[in-house]
């Protein structure tokens, strides 16, 4: 993946900035990585890689999954910040839309680091992307380190299991882990929660062969419409909520910590309610 | 390139330093660039060929009782511990008697005689390479390398003796170093002879981010150990992190991605048939992340690497 040859690059950085509208040029430009003399960030993050890679992305969101945005100007434009979402529609092409949203159409960009499973670094391709993308193992040593460096994390407090949920379970949101809430009081850090409307209908779960995924050690192996879990083209609605603060101790006792890990559940909930509610159709 | 060993220099440098390993490339590099700033000893088994006049050499194994001998008669002030087998092909049982049974040794006669300061080099890769590790390891880290890479566990032994060691003798500062892949023209470890192949196998689709050092920044770093006052362990990382793929274009290197499910499987044919002296474990070194955190040593012990990246690759060749 990393031999992209120069050309294929070049062509797919093109096709990016050309999804991305006018001005993307010049918007992408006014982000600075910290990079070395080979083009990559400490974690192995790599812009030019990145904004070539972003390319079909940015082709699924402009064209595929036609994303509408929905209170993108209450993501901080700088500083430490977490976005929590729902997560779902079997593969995540939930997180790579928040994170084309943050690059292509804010300004300046920002670029999302998403946690990711800690079986991802396993396969092969999918690792190289991923970390060549700023995209990161979720070990709570890795979030300290990049809050503490105020970079920006996404979080699906649900994990696999509001990503792999059946399909007759939409929008039900699985109870948040509350790993999240800890990082966020530690670093100061405020909250802003992620409705995304639109990819449980992608690949709707019908059953979820369970001996099967245990056997290729995947977290579940759904059967949808389309077999695997290739996403059908339903509309995105990506909804961002008022950033929430919170004060209090990392270490106070779990009741105290889950109060506040319900009210950032309860945002999002409200924000899949009125994104919901305000959906025409489930594809236009 | 040759101006890049500017002397480490700090006022209360030991007076004499006793170097284990001393005829080892590394050991050599470090007397080199020591034997100018202090009285340095040399214990090694093997014979130290083309050493400096000035340097007094005594050729014995660690485990032997002849080695009180050397310290009655230097007194050194300070120990600098680079005898650590690591060759693959060593007996396992007579490996780990050298490094576990001679560090014990080495450690107990510095007690023994007043030695003020012990600095014992140890790896990064005691934390082993692992898909769920985080980006940059903290010194805090368990050291999981033996879960894999069974060969690791007398150097993750060692590593573990001598923090207890640590906490036992608080009156004797023991600095325990974890460098990170040590490259360089002399050296023959896994990493460097890994780096020096024309057609390198690497794992299809993998691509972790790799960190290097100089052979003479770790030379320098264990003369920097020897700063009184500093005491515990330390990563010590050179000029920076970056992906394998990005060395080994550097070098101009034409790699052979082999797919995971079989890269281990052909390595060990390949090792059993000595056709290659890299047993199947060091793959996860060429597919997992294994990079460090190396502030602290930056912060206590002001460690700066003279060799930039770029050179620290070019080393190799």
């Amino acid at each position: 993946m990393s031999e992209l040859s120069e050309a294929v690059r070049a062509r797919l950085k093109a096709w990016t900035y050309e999804l991305g509208g006018p001005g993307t040029r010049a918007r992408l430009d006014k982000i600075t990585a910290p990079a070395n003399e080979f083009g990559v960030d400490p974690y192995g993050f790599d812009l030019d890689y990145t904004v070539a890679a972003t390319a079909p992305l940015a082709w699924l969101y402009r064209k595929y999954f036609r994303v509408e945005l929905h209170g993108v100007e209450r993501v901080p434009a700088e500083g430490r910040v977490v976005l929590v979402s729902n997560h779902s529609g079997q593969l995540p092409f939930d997180a790579a839309m928040i994170e084309v949203a943050l690059l292509l159409e804010k300004d300046p960009p920002r670029v999302l680091r998403a946690l990711v499973e800690k079986w991802v670094p396993t396969l092969p391709f999918v690792s190289t992307f991923m970390a060549r993308c700023g995209q990161i193992v979720g070990t709570p040593e890795n979030c300290r380190r990049l809050l503490a460096a105020d970079e920006a994390i996404l979080v699906f407090p649900e994990g696999v299991r509001g990503l792999n949920k059946p399909f007759k379970e939409r929008y039900r949101l699985r109870r948040f882990g509350p790993g999240f809430m800890r990082l966020a009081l530690e670093s100061g850090a405020p909250i802003v929660p992620v409705g995304v409307v639109g990819a449980e209908e992608q690949a709707p779960a019908l059953l979820d062969l369970k001996p099967l995924a245990r056997l290729l050690a995947f977290p579940a192996f759904p059967i949808t419409p389309t077999l695997l879990p290739f996403p059908l083209p339903s509309r995105y609605h990506i909804h961002f909520g008022e950033p929430l603060r919170f004060t209090g101790s990392p270490d106070e006792d779990d009741a105290e910590l889950e109060r506040k890990v319900g009210e950032v559940q309860a945002a999002v909930s409200a924000l899949l309610e009125r994104g919901l509610a305000e959906r025409k159709h489930v594809f236009w | 390139m040759a101006t890049r060993t500017e002397p480490i220099t700090f006022p209360g440098m030991p007076r004499k330093v006793l170097v284990t390993g001393i005829s080892g490339n590394l050991g050599r590099a470090l007397a080199k660039l020591l034997h100018t700033e202090t009285h340095v000893v040399g214990l090694d088994r093997r014979p130290f060929p083309g050493k400096p006049k000035d340097l007094a050499h005594h050729q014995l194994d660690i485990r032997k009782a002849r080695v009180e001998e050397v310290f009655r008669r230097h007194r050194p002030e300070a120990l600098i511990h680079l005898g650590i087998m690591h060759d693959p092909r060593e007996l396992r049982s007579e490996a780990h008697s050298f490094n576990v049974l001679g560090t014990h040794k080495i450690l107990d006669l510095c007690v023994r005689h007043g030695v003020k300061k012990a600095v014992v080099l140890s790896s990064a890769n005691v934390y082993g390479p692992r898909p769920d590790n985080s980006n940059f390891l903290p010194e805090e880290t368990p050291l999981m390398a033996g879960e894999r890479f069974s060969e690791m566990r007398d150097l993750i032994e060692l590593d573990m003796y001598a923090q207890s060691f640590m906490w036992k003798h608080p009156e004797l500062e023991t600095v325990i170093l974890r460098p990170v892949n040590i490259v360089g023209p002399t050296v023959r470890n896994a990493p460097s002879n890994y780096l020096r192949l024309e057609r390198p196998v690497t794992v299809l689709g993998f691509d972790p981010m790799v960190q290097i050092i100089h052979e003479e920044d770790v030379c320098r770093a264990l003369a920097l150990a020897l700063r009184p006052g500093l005491r515990g362990v330390f990563n010590v990382t050179g000029p920076g992190q970056l992906p394998l793929s990005a060395i080994l274009r550097e070098l101009g290197r034409h790699p052979i991605p082999v797919p995971h499910l079989l890269v281990r499987t052909l390595l060990r044919r390949a090792f059993e048939a000595r056709l290659t002296s890299f047993p199947p474990e060091e793959v996860d070194h060429i597919q997992y992340l294994c990079v460090v955190d190396g502030s602290r040593f930056v912060r206590e012990a002001g460690w700066v690497p003279a060799t930039s990246l770029r050179d620290t690759i070019r080393a190799v060749v």
